[in-house]
């Protein structure tokens, strides 16, 4: 397909569902019908089978008809990581299931990965799962677990086989977060609301038809998540002086008594490191389209978070006596993480987190140099050793 | 979007390049070269020229040259980079022959295209664009140049030199034999053994008029422009040979019983200097594609490009010569070379504080104002 048919296409759907007369959810859910969600899914899945290039086309064209978007920082978790795990795993009733209410926001997504005692060393995990009849029942804690208050489901690895190795034991499952063995209870995080969440499980039922990928092999599955995931956090296409170096380039332009030199060099510098971040997202897109899929996911989340934190940072210091005050400390659990919506203490703090979530800055400087310059790992200890006798 | 890949093409490009460097300037040749008392390697130079056609690369075939476009001689410049090359590209096929292309006179572009002769664009290699027009050289009546020019970077070897110099109309570029008299060409002891520099002295001599004041400046400008973004590319170049070349040594050096690149320690900053490539690569790239197309986003393009390649470079060079430990302080290995060259190309054709200050008006991010 050609992005002269692709947009053929739009504009026929666009003719059928007129975006001003539309009720929202079924503009979203008719969209998802005509495989105009995501167009590189197969056909019945929100998809055409088209290249993932031609989506661009399809955003551009909808958005400029006035169509209706998913919110996609609501439904993040669900879109950059759930949704690829599903279609690379999932059984087709489990396709046909998850991914339109996943996509069109009707039902939010978590992630049940990280516990108290397994986080960058995920594989570690302690959440048991044991076979009853033709299900699971699920008992253990995980911690951090972002939108838990909202989601309708969660993607969770538990450990289903102690007496091996950790990389192995582990089952990945679609667990229902309305089950009554969940509970979810808000952590209160630096900034003051709680976006993230202990959760309990306690005797929590999975049937087997809800199992992504087979018994045993949970990790391999993850690993597809995670990859997501970082792609996700780091990859998407933003324009020149997108994001966080808009916001502080606006104020420099607005308000030239907060000028000093020392900040004028640091702004500089953090502008010229946005851009060649940019650039490098474009050409990492550039790549993947033309099928030299690179581990450069890694790296634009590595760039991101250290380029969030350093913009966010000189915000605040570029306010001055503004900069010494916060805009609220009360205690909510927001539906989304919107740095625009708030100010610059809470885009600083709130930046802390990104050298931490979906994979810290020193696991993924591990990953880069190990997968990508091919240096030796360290020598480890717990390798081989059976999950039950590990070190906790 | 521009286009941020390499084209076939361009890969084919790069592998004749890359093989012909391989096979006729590997570093033991290059270090033997800079002892000698001759600056450049000029078998590997016509080599270049005349087997690949690299010097004519961005010429018109009207004038003899491939017709291609900078984006091509932009991966040339990554090649030569990689093996710190000891041959007048740069001044010759990129500064030079940008500044004739936009100007009326073409006759020397044939021979330049062909790599029969090399020419130098005489200001010296510190020189950013947007500088004032240069004027210490100044032209008579009669077309004959007096003045003083140093630090210009491959005039030991150059058949020609393009002067610019100011006369009774304003700014006029001309150009110089190499032979003419009143002409010295002294050379300097530079930082950089492998791109060495000359000081130019003019007294009265003979020269030729190529361009007046309506396009001399602008022929000058776009020159330098030109050289400073596909000097990104030759920087790109330098670091990744220091980047991989340090790589493969820690995974064979052994210390404390173990590969030292298994020390978390050492691989997070490799893996840092690893990102900052990726982002000279793209930087570079859209750096050469903007001046290939002659974008209104080239200026920006060039800053950008210049900053960040500018200092990644001596990075990783500094990077390189540390984590060699003492080998990498001694004079046979390379690593002091690609450290030299990193360390002027970060001036040559502006600073990276200069091009960032540059930027500071290209997007309208002003200082305070004192
Ligand atoms: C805002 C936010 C949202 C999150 N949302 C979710 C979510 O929705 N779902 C979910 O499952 N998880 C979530 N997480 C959890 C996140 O994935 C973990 O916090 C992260 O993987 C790190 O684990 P940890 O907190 O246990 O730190 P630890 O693993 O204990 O690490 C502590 C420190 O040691 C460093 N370290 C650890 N191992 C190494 C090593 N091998 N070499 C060098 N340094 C090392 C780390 O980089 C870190 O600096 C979220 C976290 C944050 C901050």
């Amino acid at each position: 397909m050609s992005e002269m048919d692709i947009r053929t296409v739009v504009r026929a759907f666009l003719a059928e569902h007129d975006p001003a007369t539309t009720d929202r959810l079924d503009f979203l859910r008719a969209r998802f019908d005509a495989g105009l969600a995501w167009v590189h899914f197969p056909v019945g899945l929100g998809g055409l089978g088209a290249p993932r290039a031609l989506q661009a086309e399809v955003d551009a064209e909808l958005a400029a008809a006035g169509a209706p978007d998913n919110d996609p920082r609501r439904i993040g978790i669900g879109l950059g990581m759930a949704a690829p795990t599903i279609l690379r795993f999932g059984t087709e009733e489990q396709k046909s299931r998850f991914l339109r209410p996943l996509w069109t926001g009707e039902e939010v997504w978590c992630q049940l990965f990280s516990e108290p005692g397994a986080g960058s060393d995920l594989a570690a995990l302690g959440t048991r799962a044991v076979r009853d009849g033709d299900g699971w029942v699920v008992d253990g804690q995980k911690v951090w677990t972002s939108s838990a208050h909202t989601a309708r489901w969660a993607i969770l690895i538990a450990r289903t086989d102690p007496d091996v190795p950790k990389h192995r034991g582990i089952t990945y499952f679609i667990c229902d977060m309305t089950d009554p063995g969940i509970e979810v209870r808000p952590l209160r995080q630096i900034t003051g609301e709680a976006e993230f969440n202990e959760v309990f499980l306690t005797g929590v039922r999975i049937p087997d038809a809800h199992r992504l990928g087979a018994v045993g092999e949970g990790w391999q599955v993850a690993q597809t998540t995670l990859n997501n995931e970082r792609v996700a956090i780091g990859g998407q296409a933003i324009p020149r002086e997108g994001g966080m170096v808009g916001v502080v380039a606006d104020t420099w332009r607005r308000r030239p008594e907060l000028r000093t030199h020392e900040l004028h060099q640091r702004l500089l510098k953090a502008w010229l490191e946005a851009e060649v971040a940019r650039l490098t997202g474009e050409r990492l897109r550039q790549q993947l389209t033309v099928g030299q899929p690179g581990p450069e996911g890694a790296a634009m989340k590595l760039a991101f978070a250290r380029l969030a934190q350093e913009l966010s940072g000189l915000e605040v210091e570029l306010l001055g006596e503004e900069g010494l005050a916060y805009d609220d400390w009360t205690m909510t659990r927001p539906e989304i993480v919107d740095f625009n919506g708030r100010e610059a203490g809470y885009r600083y703090l709130r930046a802390k987190g990104n050298s931490i979530e979906g994979g810290t800055s020193e696991i993924l400087r591990n990953i880069i140099a190990e997968r990508v310059l091919g240096l030796p790992a360290e020598p480890r200890t717990d390798k081989d050793l059976p999950w039950k006798e590990l070190a906790r | 979007m521009s286009d941020l890949l390499y084209s076939e093409i361009e890969e084919e490009l790069r592998s004749s390049v890359r093989d012909l460097l391989t096979d006729h300037c590997p570093p033991s040749a290059v270090l033997a070269g800079c002892e000698s008392r001759e600056p450049y390697d000029l078998a590997l130079w016509r080599s270049l020229a005349a087997e690949l056609g690299a010097a004519g690369l961005q010429v018109p075939e009207e004038y003899g040259g491939a017709g291609a476009s900078l984006r091509e001689t932009a991966v040339v410049m990554e090649e030569l980079g990689r093996s710190v090359a000891p041959v007048p590209f740069l001044g010759s096929a990129v500064l030079a022959t940008t500044a004739l292309l936009a100007c009326p006179a073409s006759d020397l572009l044939p021979a330049l295209a062909e790599g029969a002769r090399t020419a130098v664009l005489a200001v010296p290699l510190s020189t950013a664009p947007g500088a004032a027009f240069p004027s210490g050289v100044r032209a008579d009546g009669n077309g004959a140049l007096t003045g003083r020019l140093t630090s210009v970077a491959d005039a030991l070897t150059a058949d020609v030199l393009l002067v610019p110099a100011v006369d009774a109309d304003g700014p006029g570029l001309y150009a110089v034999e190499a032979s003419a008299t009143g002409l010295g060409v002294v050379r300097r002891t530079s930082l950089d053994l492998t791109r060495p520099l000359a000081d130019v002295t003019l007294e009265g001599v003979p020269a030729r008029k190529l361009a007046g004041a309506d396009t001399a400046p602008a022929a000058l400008e776009r020159a330098l422009l030109t050289g400073a973004g596909l000097l990104a590319s030759e920087q790109l170049g330098i670091a990744e040979w220091c980047l991989g070349t340090t790589v493969a040594y820690l995974k064979e050096r052994k210390q404390f019983g173990r590969a030292l690149g298994s020390f978390q320690a050492i691989k997070h900053r490799l893996a840092d200097l690893w990102l900052e490539t990726v982002g000279a690569r793209a930087a570079a790239r859209y750096a050469a594609d903007a001046l290939a197309g002659e974008s209104p986003d080239a200026a920006l393009a060039v800053a950008v490009a210049q900053a960040h390649c500018g200092a990644l470079a001596v990075r990783a060079a500094e990077e390189c010569v540390q984590l060699h430990g003492g080998i990498g302080m001694t004079w046979e290995h390379p690593a002091h070379l690609y450290l030299k060259r990193a360390k002027a190309d970060q001036i040559a054709l502006g600073t990276p504080g200069h091009h960032r200050n540059a930027l500071a008006g290209l997007v309208d991010l002003p200082g305070p104002v004192d």
